[in-house]
C-alpha cells in the first residue's frame, strides 16, 4: 500500500507539543494568547521537562490556562501569580515553575508583586503578555495602554495628563539586581515568533541553571477589544506597539 | 518532661516546626513579631524556608503556593493584617488547601493599637473574605494551651483540608509562661495526591476556584458546607464550674482566662457561678449553650470587644435564659475584679 509507506518515509514536521492538552482553546481570532502557550509548551518539551514544571495561572482572558497546558498548575488570585510561584518554588527548589500573567494582572494590581519577586532573584520564570488592554472585562484602560490609545474606560484615547503614561515594564525590572534575563519580544507575525520562542527558552534554562529570575514580555495583539480585525490588530502593534515598546534582551546574566 | 520559658508567640513557632510546618510567610506587625523572628532562625537550619513576605497580600499567597505543593505551611499577622490577608484567604478556602494562620488581635478598627482586642471575631469566624466559606478557628487562652492548639491545628487543617485560624490578642502572643512540648505522635499520614508535583506519571493536577458554570459552582459550595458541617465533631469548649451554677460567665481567650479568676472569688462568696469557654469558635459550640440554657437563669457574655461573640451565644441559648454583655474595647483588658462586680450586679 503506497500511501502508508509514503507517510513512514515521513517526517512528522508539525504536532501538538506534549505540554499542550487536546483542548480547543476559547480565544477570539487572532488573539496572541493561544501563540504564546505553544511556545512555552514548545520550549518545555524541547527541554524535557514538562513533568518537572508547575505554572501559576493569572485572572484574565487567560486564567483557563490550566485547560490548555498538559502540566501541574495552580489558578492564582489577580496580580498574586509572583507570590504564588514563590511559595511553591521555595517548598519545592526542585521544580521549575513559572508565571504567566497579562498587562492588568501583572502591571496594575500585581505590581508590589511583580517588583518584590523581581527583586528577590526569585528563581521563577514570568510570561507577560501585554496587550496593551484587560481583555478579560471589557477592554479598559490598562498600564500599558498608548498614550491616545482608546479604550472603553478612556474613550477619548489615553490622556497622559490625567492617566500618565504607559509602563515599560522589561526596562524597569531590568535596573534591578535580581533578574538575570529580561527581554521583550512579540507573537505579531511569524518573523518575530521564532525569536520569541528563543527568548522563552532562555528564561526557562536561567532557571535550570538556578541563577535566578527572568521575565519575557509578550506583545500580543487583542483583536476583540482592540475592535480591529485580526490582521488589523497585527499591523496596529507593528506601527504602535512596536516603537514604544522595542524589542530585545535588556538584561542577559549567564546564558 | 523539660519545661521551657518562652513568650506565646515563640511557643507558637517552635509548636509549630515540631507539627512538621518547615514553611513560613508574614509581613511585621506588633504584637506578633516574635513568631516571624523565631521561624527566621530556625526553618533554614531545618532545611524549610523563611521569607519575609512584601505584604501580608503576598504572605498569604506564599501560603496558598507551598500548600498547594502539600507541604505544612504557616502565616501570622495581626489584625490590619488580616484583614489583607482575607482576599487570600477566601482562595485557600475555596482551593481546600491546608494551611494555619495566627491572628494575634490588637485594638481596631484601622490601624486602631497595639494593645490586646477580641474585635476580630466576627471577621474570624463568619468569613471574612467573600464567598460562602469558613475557617476552623481556635482561641487558646494560655501559652500551654496555645502550644497543644498549634499542634491540633495543623492536624485539623490536613484532616479536612482547609485553613484553620488561631486567634489570640497581644496578651497571649507576648505573655512568658513555662510551657511543655509534648511529644506529639507523629501525626497520620494525610492523602496529599492532590497536591503538584510536576505532572510525572500520573495526569496533570490543577489547583483552581473559578467555577464559571453555576451548577458546578453550587455542586463545590455545597461541597464546602458538607465539611462544615462535618467539623462539628471536632467541636471543643471547657467547662468550668458549670454543673451547679445558676449563672455562666461565657468568655474565650484571654478574658476566659480571667473570668476564671471572677469565678473562683464568686463561689467564695457563695454564688453559684460558672464558666463556659469555647475553645473553637468556628464551628461554635452552640450544642452546650443550648443544653446549659435549659437549666441556668442567666449567661453573661465578656469581650474585649464592643459584642461579637455575644450573637452567637444568643442564637444557641434562643431565649431560654437571659444573655447580658460585658465589654471593654481599645486594648484595655478587663480585671477579674471588674468582671466579677459585673457578675454580682447581674445576679438581680
Ligand atoms: C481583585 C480583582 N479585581 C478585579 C478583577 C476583574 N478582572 C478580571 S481580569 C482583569 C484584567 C485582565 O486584564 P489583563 O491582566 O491585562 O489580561 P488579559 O485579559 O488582557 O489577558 C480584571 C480587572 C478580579 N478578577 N479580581
Ligand atoms: S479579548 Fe483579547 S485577550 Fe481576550 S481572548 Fe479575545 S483577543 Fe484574546
Amino acid at each position: 500500500m503506497e500511501t502508508i509507506d509514503k507517510t513512514d518515509k515521513m517526517d512528522r514536521v508539525f504536532q501538538r507539543p506534549e505540554a499542550l492538552t487536546k483542548a480547543t482553546t476559547h480565544y477570539c481570532p487572532g488573539c496572541g494568547h493561544g501563540v504564546a502557550h505553544r511556545l512555552i509548551a514548545e520550549v518545555l518539551d524541547e527541554l524535557g521537562i514538562r513533568e518537572q514544571t508547575v505554572g501559576v495561572a493569572p485572572v484574565g482572558c487567560s486564567v483557563l490556562m490550566y485547560n490548555y497546558m498538559n502540566i501541574d498548575m495552580l489558578e492564582a488570585a489577580h496580580g498574586r501569580a509572583p507570590a504564588v510561584a514563590t511559595g511553591f518554588k521555595r517548598a519545592r527548589p526542585d521544580l521549575t515553575v513559572f508565571c504567566y500573567q497579562g498587562d492588568g494582572d501583572l502591571a496594575a494590581i500585581g505590581m508590589g508583586e511583580t517588583i518584590a519577586a523581581a527583586a528577590r532573584g526569585e528563581k521563577i520564570c514570568v510570561i507577560f503578555v501585554n496587550n496593551a488592554t484587560y481583555g478579560m472585562t471589557g477592554g479598559q484602560m490598562a498600564p500599558t495602554t498608548l498614550v491616545g490609545q482608546k479604550t472603553s474606560t478612556s474613550a477619548q484615547g489615553r490622556m497622559s495628563e490625567r492617566c500618565g503614561f504607559p509602563i515599560k515594564v522589561a526596562e524597569m525590572l531590568s535596573v534591578l539586581d535580581g533578574p538575570q534575563y529580561i527581554a521583550r519580544v512579540s507573537v505579531s507575525s511569524a518573523k518575530y515568533i521564532a525569536r520569541a520562542k528563543q527568548a522563552i527558552k532562555k528564561a526557562f534554562e536561567v532557571q535550570q541553571l538556578d541563577l535566578g529570575y527572568s521575565l519575557v514580555e509578550v506583545l500580543s495583539p487583542c483583536p476583540t477589544d482592540w475592535h480591529m480585525t485580526p490582521q488589523q490588530a497585527v499591523n496596529w502593534l507593528e506601527e504602535n506597539m512596536l516603537p514604544y515598546y522595542p524589542l530585545g534582551e535588556f538584561k542577559v546574566q549567564g546564558v | 518532661m523539660e519545661k521551657l520559658f518562652m513568650t506565646g508567640n515563640e511557643a507558637i513557632a517552635e509548636a509549630a516546626i515540631r507539627s512538621g510546618c518547615l514553611y513560613y510567610f508574614g509581613y511585621p506587625i506588633t504584637p506578633q513579631n516574635e513568631i516571624p523572628e523565631y521561624m527566621s532562625t530556625r526553618l533554614p537550619e531545618l532545611g524549610g524556608a523563611f521569607l519575609q513576605a512584601e505584604s501580608e497580600i503576598a504572605a498569604i499567597y506564599m501560603v496558598y503556593g507551598a500548600a498547594g505543593a502539600g507541604m505544612r505551611v504557616m502565616s501570622s499577622s495581626s489584625s490590619p493584617g488580616i484583614s489583607l490577608k482575607q482576599e487570600g484567604l477566601s482562595y485557600i478556602a475555596a482551593a481546600e488547601l491546608p494551611c494555619v494562620i495566627v491572628n494575634m488581635m490588637r485594638g481596631g478598627p484601622g490601624l486602631g493599637g497595639i494593645q490586646p482586642s477580641q474585635s476580630d471575631y466576627f471577621q474570624a469566624t463568619k468569613g471574612g473574605g467573600h464567598g460562602d466559606y469558613h475557617l476552623f478557628v481556635l482561641a487558646p487562652s494560655t501559652v500551654q494551651e496555645a502550644v497543644s492548639l498549634t499542634g491540633d491545628a495543623f492536624d485539623i487543617a490536613d484532616k479536612y483540608r482547609t485553613p484553620v485560624m488561631i486567634l489570640g490578642d497581644g496578651i497571649i502572643g507576648q505573655m512568658m509562661e513555662p510551657v511543655e512540648f509534648e511529644q506529639r505522635p507523629r501525626s497520620k499520614e494525610y492523602d496529599k495526591s492532590w497536591a503538584l508535583s510536576g505532572a510525572k506519571g500520573r495526569p496533570r493536577n490543577v489547583i483552581k476556584t473559578l467555577y464559571l458554570d453555576p451548577q458546578k459552582l453550587e455542586q463545590h459550595n455545597l461541597k464546602l458546607q458538607d465539611k462544615y458541617q462535618k467539623m462539628k465533631e471536632d467541636v471543643r469548649i471547657e467547662h468550668y464550674l458549670c454543673d451547679d451554677a445558676e449563672i455562666v460567665i461565657a468568655a474565650y481567650g484571654t478574658v476566659a482566662r480571667i473570668a476564671k479568676t471572677a469565678v473562683q472569688i464568686l463561689r467564695d462568696k457563695g454564688i453559684k457561678v460558672g464558666l463556659l469557654r469555647p475553645i473553637t469558635l468556628y464551628p461554635f459550640p452552640y450544642d452546650h449553650f443550648q443544653e446549659i440554657a435549659e437549666r441556668i437563669r442567666k449567661v453573661l457574655v465578656v469581650e474585649m470587644s464592643l459584642g461579637q461573640m455575644v450573637e452567637d451565644v444568643k442564637l444557641a441559648v434562643n431565649g431560654k435564659a437571659e444573655v447580658a454583655f460585658y465589654g471593654r474595647t481599645g486594648g484595655i483588658v478587663p480585671s477579674y475584679e471588674e468582671i466579677a462586680a459585673e457578675l454580682e450586679k447581674q445576679l438581680f
